[in-house]
């Protein structure tokens, strides 16, 4: 059973759509119980990174989820929670994440040129990095749609795909049994049920 | 780099499609449903609903079928119409909208843009506008194109902007429905004054015009049809394609 963990952010129904469409047996939920007997978590939002963590620390979630990926336990990180995956954001000041991986989470504005738009809104090509379990039902070039200001940072040894925009742009992230992307599985079409069905089967040795 | 939207746009009525041509004599084409995931299938980078139901139990309808489409469609869908408050947002981002777009009820009140945008981000508030030039200048209608506001459009759409729309859908009266081509000096006009991604609207008759569009502005986003894409004379690959072999970068 893959749980979605829901901390009071963001609307999770199009996730939740795209898992059952792919034949996933998921539960959206903030039971800590079923989180802990869940095969596999994913941790979406959306927002702002402050609130979401306070979300989450409020919750107590944090330690819970903290737990079980130290136990070895498959977690994927979408958009926003793909970010809190990491040690801290600069997001309106300094704010601590999870801390699963190393980087931080910093603002694209002063590193794109001025004349590309904030936030990175739209498709846009993956480009592979390295092999990974996450991407592996895909190709490099696929597109995949974006919609961030903030992007992760000095993750050199968990990056797996980039996007060009302006810079190279972390897109998805894979280290051990912790992964994520900064963009929208649920609403990058086929290419992005891909990547979920990818994450949701048994990992490949 | 990101790039270039293909967007159609189907207005729903009583739980079915319709689009007419200069917003009047509208007629039955297809099943919503049916048409999104045909559209998705075919290479459509978003799907924009246009809610023109005016009744109660239309509008329940219309939420019904939103729920159905964001149940089997996984891009991203932009929902329009009836949309005059907070709650209004609520309702159709529950249902799996990514964007909700306002016209007439910002005309009404302005303030719903910023309240939104401080609720929901602006990357979620599209500003659409119906713009038609009467004296000289570019007028904003409301009411589905029916009521000369009186307001200067570039003027509201810099207002709506700096309020937070995090999107703009130029829809021209003046070319809708005519097929000619898009309203290339009404959107240029549109995105020398603003820094979000600017969708056009209104004129598209054949591929080329598509070619056009993004050849003569390279500032434009999208381009959003709805007739050409329903009665099947631009399939949605087709125009990718050429698209393509004009150096105009799509999602293929």
């Amino acid at each position: 059973m893959i749980a979605v963990i829901d901390y009071g952010v963001g609307n999770l129904f199009s996730l939740r759509s795209s898992l059952e469409k792919i034949g996933a047996d998921v539960t959206v939920t903030s039971d800590v119980s079923i989180i802990e007997s869940a095969d596999k978590l994913i941790l979406p939002g959306v927002g702002a990174f402050a609130d979401a963590a306070k979300k989450l620390r409020d919750s107590g979630l944090d330690a819970v989820i903290k737990e079980q990926a130290a136990a070895g336990k498959p977690i994927m990180g979408i958009c926003l929670g793909m970010q809190m995956l990491f040690e801290k954001s600069y997001e309106y000041g300094e704010h601590e994440g999870l801390g699963l991986l190393k980087g931080s989470v910093v603002p694209m504005a002063g590193v794109i040129p001025a004349e590309l738009k904030i936030p990175h809104i739209g498709w846009n090509a993956l480009r592979f990095k390295r092999g990974s379990n996450l991407l592996r039902y895909i190709k490099d070039g696929d597109f995949v749609y974006f919609v961030h200001s903030y992007y992760a940072a000095d993750c050199a040894d968990s990056v797996i795909a980039a996007a060009e925009y302006g810079a190279e742009l972390t897109a998805a992230v894979e280290r051990g049994n912790v992964c994520g992307c900064q963009f929208h599985p649920e609403k990058s079409g086929d290419v992005g049920l891909a990547i979920l069905k990818a994450f949701c089967e048994e990992e490949k040795t | 780099m990101i790039t270039k939207r293909i967007i159609p746009c189907l207005d729903i009525k009583n739980g079915r499609v319709v689009k007419g041509t200069n917003f009047q004599g509208l007629s039955d084409v297809s099943d919503p449903v049916a048409l999104a995931s045909l559209y998705s299938t075919s290479g459509a980078d978003e799907l924009v609903f246009y809610d023109i139901t005016a009744s109660f139990e239309g509008r329940k309808l219309f939420t019904d079928i939103l729920c159905r489409v964001a149940s089997q469609i996984f891009i991203p869908l932009t929902v329009g119409g009836g949309i005059n408050t907070v709650e209004d947002f609520d309702r159709v981002l529950k249902c799996g909208a990514d964007k909700v777009s306002v016209n007439s009820g910002a005309i009404r009140n302005p303030m719903l843009i910023r309240d939104a945008a401080r609720k929901y981000g602006n990357q979620c508030v599209v500003l659409s506008a119906d713009i038609k030039r009467v004296d000289g200048e570019f007028r904003v209608f409301a009411k589905g194109g029916r009521e000369d506001t009186g307001m200067e459009a570039i003027g509201w759409i810099k207002q709506g902007v700096a309020l937070g729309a995090g999107e703009v859908v130029v829809n021209s009266i003046d070319t809708d429905g005519v097929k000619q081509g898009f309203d290339l000096d009404m959107l240029r006009a549109v995105c020398d004054a603003v820094n979000v991604p600017v969708i056009a609207s209104g004129g598209a008759g054949s591929m080329a015009h598509f070619v056009e569009l993004f050849k003569a502005i390279p500032d434009i986003d999208a381009g959003l049809a709805a007739s050409v894409f329903h009665f099947g004379q631009i399939a949605i690959p087709d125009l990718k394609r050429e698209l393509q072999n004009n150096d105009i970068i799509v999602r293929i």
